[in-house]
């Protein structure tokens, strides 16, 4: 009988189906994979020393940088953790809050919409990826018009958003959710019933509900496994608990049951922008705590006490009183923390993320044990990671 | 069960253990003995539900606090949506705790990364390397006397330094 011996191989980190500098060691058996090592941090920046040495509102730029796919959310959940941190949640004015659900949804759109478009390239559906980056480019022609940035949006404020919305803002979003629903048709027309699609995915990267719970996924791929949980729903911020929508759980525990969830998110964030669109009102997007918040810089360039508190605000920054705070939100990834600890002073004592990328990528060793290379590329599209994130 | 029942039925099972109980803003934290945090955790996984780890971390107090470390663990119930954090002080000259991922297998890469970051080691951790630094760095990089521009030099004070 011939012996037989595994063979290493390295998988990226300079791999087109790793999405960014994900290395992975693969120990193969054939074409099997026997052990999967995962090695991350090729993109680490340093984020949170960095912010141990900034003002609370310096450290909002940098959370543009760790999932990139999805700034507004890591925006949402930083300036959240500020604001419960001061004290000041109570006091965030109706407009902002709808603001911020509106543009966290339209965000999530623009996260799955990568997702979609990688995925079913990865997997060799080549045509999706065009049609998903059509219409991620309507969203990022809405992120230019409303901060001036494509991706890096920095657009939420401590106590509120940077500016109102641009005139005109509503007409766009307005014409976007109703032509959207027919695109993510489009899309399913493409994937769901095509055979190739359904072969590559069905059955591929199965992890149960207690497995995916042990090993902490959450979002979109634990909803794969069953799980009905989701912090929009569950521990509501911004004012979710006034939308209805549906959170969408599938009990397959595998690719398929992964996309079919992200597939019915994508239309039920369409429902969230148009209640959120339809509850607009006139009023303040900032809330009135001069001393906390950043003023608009109309009254910076127009009001002494404007152009004081800035003044105060930017030399020597808000200081909390001494503490610690959790704050969560639902990332179109998965659940995204952020732990922060004050000291009194102006700049976060420590500031850590819980990364929802890091933690799903940690469930890729187990899932793709036994299966071909192939489902690898599989697997990764479906966990939904970036590597902004997971480095930090 | 409110988040205060559960911890009144931890000071209950484990009263020499819990040190202190903190409440900010609505949210508590629970200090307790670095010899029992595995019981405790397992305990609260098991009889209080909670069964995901949302996340662990180590924060450096230098020169604040008597124990330089500390390692948060903030555990979630998804069954009942409630938050816990729990604390363990740990000193320098012994910088080690258990590990947790017995209880939560997410535990794993957390305790790696603060293991690199941090400086923290943890006893029976299945698979203690460095994660997010490469495996031949020197050093701790979110430990307070570590310069952010970093080694070797001065620490930052702001401004260009």
């Amino acid at each position: 009988m011939a012996s037989t011996e595994t063979m290493t191989v390295n998988m990226g980190p300079q791999h087109p189906s790793t999405h960014g500098v994900l290395q992975l060691i693969l120990e193969l058996d054939g074409e099997t994979v026997v052990k999967a090592t995962p090695h991350i941090g090729f993109l680490h920046r340093g984020v949170e020393k960095l912010s141990e040495n900034r003002t609370y509102h310096q450290v909002l730029p940098l959370t543009d940088r760790l999932d990139y796919l999805a700034p507004m959310h890591n925006n949402l959940g930083y300036v959240l953790a500020v604001e419960k941190l001061f004290g000041i949640t109570d006091m965030i004015p109706e407009r902002a809050k709808t603001v911020r659900v509106m543009m966290a949804e339209i965000t999530r759109l623009k996260s799955h919409l990568v997702w979609l478009a990688c995925h079913a390239l990865d997997i060799g559906a080549m045509t999706v990826f065009i049609y998903c980056f059509r219409e991620r480019e309507m969203i990022m022609d809405m992120y230019e018009k409303l901060s001036g940035a494509r991706m890096t949006s920095n657009y939420f404020r401590v106590g509120g958003l940077s500016a109102d919305l641009p005139d005109g803002f509503e007409k766009d979003v307005r014409h976007f959710i109703d032509v959207m629903p027919g695109h993510i048709d489009t899309y399913e027309g493409l994937l769901t019933g095509n055979i190739i699609w359904q072969k590559r995915i069905q059955g591929v990267g199965v992890i149960d509900a207690e497995a995916a719970i042990d090993i902490g996924l959450s979002g979109p791929s634990l909803r794969g496994s069953g799980v009905d949980w989701d912090l929009r729903r569950d521990n509501p911020y911004s004012g979710y608990e006034n939308y209805d929508f549906k959170v969408c759980v599938e009990q397959g525990c595998d690719t398929w049951a992964r996309y079919r969830v992200r597939l019915d998110e994508m239309r039920e964030s369409v429902k969230i922008i148009r209640q959120a669109l339809d509850r607009l009102q006139a009023g303040p997007f900032l809330a009135d705590c001069p001393k906390i918040c950043l003023p608009p810089k109309k009254d910076v360039v127009n009001t002494i006490e404007g152009l004081i508190h800035q003044f105060k605000i930017i030399s020597e920054g808000p200081k909390p009183e001494v503490g610690e705070i959790y704050q969560s939100v639902e990332n179109p990834k998965g659940e995204v923390g952020f732990y922060l600890v004050s000291d009194g002073s102006s700049n976060p004592y420590r500031m850590k993320v819980r990364p929802a990328s890091f933690v799903n990528l940690q469930a890729l060793p187990q899932m793709v044990q036994g299966r071909l290379i192939a489902d690898v590329v599989a697997i990764i599209g479906t966990l939904d990671i970036v590597l902004g994130e997971i480095d930090r | 069960m409110s988040v205060e029942a559960i911890v009144q039925n931890l000071k209950g099972k484990f009263s020499s253990s819990v040190l202190e109980v903190l409440e900010f803003r609505g949210e508590t934290t629970v200090i307790v003995k670095k010899e029992e945090i595995v019981a405790v955790c397992q305990y609260l996984k098991t009889s209080e539900g909670f069964n995901f780890l949302s996340d662990l971390c180590g924060v450096d107090y230098l020169g604040k606090k008597d124990d330089r470390f500390m390692v948060v663990y903030n555990i979630y119930n998804i069954t009942t949506h409630e938050r816990l954090r729990l604390k363990v002080a740990v000193s320098e000259k012994d910088a080690t705790v258990d590990s947790v991922s017995s209880v939560w297998g997410t535990a794993n890469w957390h305790e790696r990364e603060c293991w690199d970051l941090m400086g923290i080691s943890f006893n029976n951790h299945p698979d203690l390397r460095r994660i997010l630094m490469p495996a031949d760095w020197v050093g701790h990089p979110l430990r307070k006397d570590y310069p952010v521009q970093g080694p070797g030099r001065a620490l930052y004070q702001g401004g260009l330094s």
